[in-house]
């Protein structure tokens, strides 16, 4: 590091008397470095830096212009209302606005509630094998479900509870019950919906912690033991410490996307049917700005959404510091 | 290590192996339980018989996949183009990227640094990505899958601090010995980074080979719709269709659907979309948790 420097700042004082300009110089040097760069650098500003600049779509009468860059058809488009702000108004009055938010906010509640712990407690318990082998094959099993797609989990969801072929009904009517039309019926889907999840990431979540787990010293647990401490003693007193500043963060980021269900997974399992139970802010962007081109509400409906997520990650990274000392910054 | 024998210590070996039983075999009955109904006979799917082993072992489905149906065969080619192409560019912009990024005397480096960075944590939202892509004349072909996704700024730190890790000594003697940076890149650094160039790769490829929503928001042609949106079609939609019939709503049914697929194919069809991933999953997988684990770790 310190030969680099200066075997740089070497040339580079060298050739400074005949560049004039120090910043020149070291750009010239490093051309091909920042020739390198380029595409990256574009690639941020057109697919990131350019979608910010869009978000003005929500304060503004929208429409796509044929043969014009939609940059400029926002630029020149006119506000929505006096601020801006009728497509927000619109949408917080609208019929649909408190149903969506305590869809949005259950389906994110359950799934921390249930989703969170449940790869701890695996973590906890897989730590505790002493064979290897053992554990490496209940590990590999369990990262299965993460490397398929959505779609693939949805569908085997979908095809296992069909109401007449699927082997769940075909069980339930063996045992004398009645078959289920589990994706038809709306009090349903959240249970589902939490279920799948845990299913698809319980192996992969528990990564984060079995990585903290390992860093814990086995001394630690021999002087527990020479101490007369229990197993559970153990777990709690040595273990769970060790992962706590995981687990406080990892909570953080979880708790602020209770309001940020994605779309992807609902759009492939809710149906007109489930609506009522599955509708949430992502999945009515998406229908509203995408399907429908209401690009304006679309995007304030969006915007929304960003702005609780923001408000909840900022509130439950407060409280984390407040209670634990552990917090994301 | 003293083996602890009391009452507590056995019962809590009882519930572990009990739990992970549990993990076990809910993780694979719903795989095997497709796989064997996908080979099975019609009448046996249709009378629901079927759980871990196949029965009245039939191929039709398959055979209509691959030799009637000619969407599931096209469609697969399509992902296997996305995610090979898809995956190479990727990885070559994020790699780049990285390299100039992990150069301590890189001028501006803090603010190209920043800029990177915020992306990770604001965003346009999807309407305004969706009017970029659409700006830009890409909606509708394959460049739209890939040229939106290029880099993701999570792999992209990741690779910043791996190429951090290499001693300048090394960079240092190549260009003493007339290397560029460009050759310092291609020549010393990228074949020392093989693996974690490998790592990469897997998890593009695999984000790739999964991913359906980039398709259904910009692709219009049933042509070019990669596996996974077929999926949807096939079995998704499908199933919608079969319960909304079976629950009397024939014409919102219809609606969906103009004929339903035969089970056995849905089935087949989503057994053809796993089995790259089951095949490869055991050997990627080491890497995806290595991975996570720096990833995790860090910060």
């Amino acid at each position: 590091m310190g030969a680099s420097h200066q075997s740089l700042l070497a040339g580079a004082s060298i050739k400074r008397a005949k560049a004039g300009n120090g910043l020149w110089f070291k750009i010239k040097q490093q051309k091909i470095l920042l020739l390198l760069l380029v595409p990256g650098l574009l690639y941020f500003f057109l697919f990131s830096y350019v979608p910010m600049y869009g978000i003005l779509v929500a304060f503004k009468k929208f429409r796509m212009q044929a043969g014009h860059p939609f940059w400029s058809s926002v630029f020149t488009a006119p506000w929505a209302g006096a601020y801006g702000l009728d497509y927000f108004k619109a949408f917080i009055n609208g019929p649909y606005f408190w149903m969506l938010m305590k869809n949005t906010f259950l389906l994110g509640f359950y799934s921390i509630l249930f989703g969170f712990p449940i790869p701890i407690l695996f973590a906890l318990l897989l730590n505790e094998l002493r064979n290897r082998y053992y554990k490496s094959f209940v590990q590999t099993v369990s990262y299965l479900p993460y490397f398929l797609s959505i779609v693939a989990v949805v569908g085997m969801m979908k095809l296992m509870l069909a109401p007449d072929t699927g082997i769940v009904n075909v069980l339930l009517v063996k045992l004398g019950f009645e078959p289920i039309y589990f994706f038809g019926l709306p009090g349903w889907f959240r249970t589902l919906f939490v279920s799948s999840h845990i299913w698809k990431d319980l192996g992969m979540g528990a990564v984060i912690y079995l990585a903290a787990l390992s860093k814990v010293d086995a001394e630690q647990y021999e002087s527990a033991v020479l101490d007369g401490a229990t197993r559970l003693q153990q777990m709690w007193n040595i273990t769970l410490p060790a992962i706590k500043p995981v687990v406080v963060i990892t909570l953080i980021l979880g708790l602020s996307h209770v309001l940020g269900v994605g779309a992807e997974k609902i759009i492939l399992m809710y149906s007109p049917l489930t609506y009522d139970t599955a509708d949430v802010f992502s999945t009515y962007v998406y229908r509203q700005g995408l399907v429908n081109m209401d690009f304006s509400f679309g995007a304030a409906v969006d915007l929304f959404n960003s702005v609780i997520n923001v408000f909840f990650l900022v509130s439950a990274n407060y409280l984390a510091k407040k209670i634990t000392e552990e917090s994301l910054w | 290590m003293v083996r602890d024998t009391s009452v507590g210590s056995r019962i809590l070996d009882i519930v572990i192996h009990l739990v992970m039983i549990l993990v076990i075999v809910a993780t694979l009955f719903p795989v095997l339980n497709v796989v064997a109904v996908s080979f099975s006979s019609p009448e046996n799917i249709a009378s629901g018989q079927v759980a871990l082993l196949p029965k009245g072992f039939n191929l039709s489905a398959y055979h209509t996949i691959l030799f009637e149906d000619v969407h599931i065969p096209k469609s697969f080619l399509n992902s296997v183009f996305i995610t090979l192409i898809g995956t190479a560019v990727n990885v070559l912009m994020t790699t780049i990227t990285a390299y100039a990024l992990s150069k301590r005397y890189l001028v501006f480096r803090g603010v190209f640094m920043t800029y990177v960075v915020i992306p990770m944590f604001f965003g346009g939202g999807i309407i305004p990505l969706f009017l970029v892509v659409k700006t830009l004349g890409l909606v509708g072909s394959f460049s739209s899958l890939i040229i939106p996704y290029l880099i993701s700024p999570w792999w992209l730190i990741i690779m910043i601090s791996f190429f951090r890790t290499f001693p300048i000594e090394l960079e240092e003697a190549a260009k003493i010995d007339g290397c560029g940076d460009l050759g310092a890149l291609v020549r010393i650094v990228l074949p020392l980074s093989t693996a974690a160039v490998a790592t990469i790769a897997l998890f593009y490829a695999v984000s790739y080979w999964n991913s359906f929503f980039p398709a259904l928001m910009f692709l219009n042609d049933y042509a070019k719709y990669p596996l996974q949106l077929i999926l949807r079609d096939i079995v998704l939609q499908n199933t919608l269709a079969d319960q909304l019939a079976s629950q009397g709503n024939a014409a919102l049914a219809n609606d969906l659907q103009e004929s339903i697929t035969p089970q056995s194919v849905q089935y087949a069809t989503l057994v053809i979309s796993i089995v790259p991933m089951l095949i490869v999953y055991p050997f990627i997988q080491k890497y995806f948790v290595k991975g996570i684990m720096i990833g995790s770790l860090k910060g």
